[in-house]
């Protein structure tokens, strides 16, 4: 098998435990410490963030005005429209820049 | 016996009461199906590897991410830790749902917390707060329905995606960090939630530019969870279970 697999079955298995994790390990706990607490709340934010965040900077301005919009949408509507309206913002921005 | 005995409705009635939860999380997850898929066959997947992520990750956002870092060539380790990492929040999902479906059988339990994506967290904490009975025929007729579809999507998308001519004018290249935004956005009620972007976003740009990719992503996640844990408590919010984060119906 390739890499390729290896790594999407080691992902699934990794997966897997987080959606049984919780009720096999957390449970057993009476109570979270609250800084443990407040990082693992702090982890999706923080690792999602990292994925876009260099992009950003490196970006040009039809990348940007895409993210500005975006987000700006983001506050509003769910992420299906903020999805649309950044893509389409990309899309006329790249055709009229380049 | 008591009358008080909650009414079981028969399994038929149940799965499809459970189906028409899932039809709206179906349509809503399709287009952000397809883009895996095409996504994926940009990236170089097979049609086989990008259903087989679909079948065996089921969860959109960690899937994307696998994405992002199989195209940056990365050590496999880093791309499981990072998937793992995305996952992370199903941990308090699962702590939450486990008290709802004590009464299931072991094999049952096996297979339900296999499909606890966020909408089907969201769903199974009202049934559940609302004091009806969370069977399992239920849970798996909104359950079956979204999983079908989006490994079925991924694979037409994956399958369409390897012929689009011309990825940087449709903004392929660059979909990704609007969703990852998207994301990022939508956990933004959660607490210390704009200073953990901060740290992230400053400690990833920098990571980026002096030690280099793929460590910009370990790095800047620390930065952020370390802040999170770091800063002066708030009051606790008691034994409430955790918020369904406004992801969006997607899996």
């Amino acid at each position: 098998m390739s890499t390729t697999v290896w790594i999407i079955l080691a992902g699934a298995a990794m997966t897997y435990l987080t959606r049984v994790g919780g009720h096999l390990v957390l449970s057993q706990f009476q109570r979270i410490h609250p800084r443990v607490q407040a990082g693992l709340d702090a982890v999706p934010a923080a690792v999602l963030t990292t994925l876009f965040a260099p992009a950003l900077f490196n970006a040009g301005w039809p990348e940007l005005a895409a993210m500005i919009v975006a987000g700006l949408v983001a506050l509003r509507g769910g992420l299906m429209a903020m999805f649309t309206t950044g893509a389409a913002v990309l899309i006329a921005g790249r055709y009229l820049i380049g | 016996m008591s009358a008080e005995i909650l009414f079981e409705p028969s399994p038929r009635r149940a799965f499809w009461s459970g189906f028409r939860l899932g039809v709206p999380v179906v349509v809503a997850s399709a287009p952000f199906a397809i883009l895996f898929g095409a996504i994926a066959a940009q990236n170089g997947l097979s049609v086989g590897e990008a259903v087989l992520m679909s079948a065996t990750i089921y969860g959109g956002a960690s899937q994307m991410v696998g994405l992002e870092l199989f195209g940056q060539k990365v050590a496999p380790w880093l791309v499981v830790f990072s998937i793992f990492a995305v996952n992370f929040r199903h941990i308090l999902y699962s702590a939450a749902v486990g008290r709802r479906i004590r009464h299931w059988p072991l094999w049952q339990k096996a297979v339900g917390f296999f499909f606890l994506v966020d909408p089907q967290y969201a769903e199974t904490e009202r049934k559940g707060e609302a004091g009806e009975p969370v069977g399992f025929v239920w849970y798996m007729g909104m359950a079956l329905p979204i999983y079908v579809f989006w490994i079925v999507e991924s694979g037409i998308g994956a399958a369409f995606g390897a012929l689009i001519p011309d990825t940087h004018a449709i903004g392929l290249d660059f979909l990704l960090p609007i969703y990852f935004l998207g994301l990022v956005m939508s956990f933004r009620a959660r607490p210390l939630w704009l200073p953990v972007v901060l740290a992230s976003s400053a400690a990833s740009i920098l990571a980026y530019a002096f030690v280099g990719s793929p460590w910009h992503v370990s790095i800047g996640a620390a930065a952020g969870i370390l802040l999170a844990a770091a800063m002066p408590l708030a009051d606790a919010n008691g034994p409430a279970g955790p918020e369904s984060d406004n992801t969006g119906p997607l899996p």
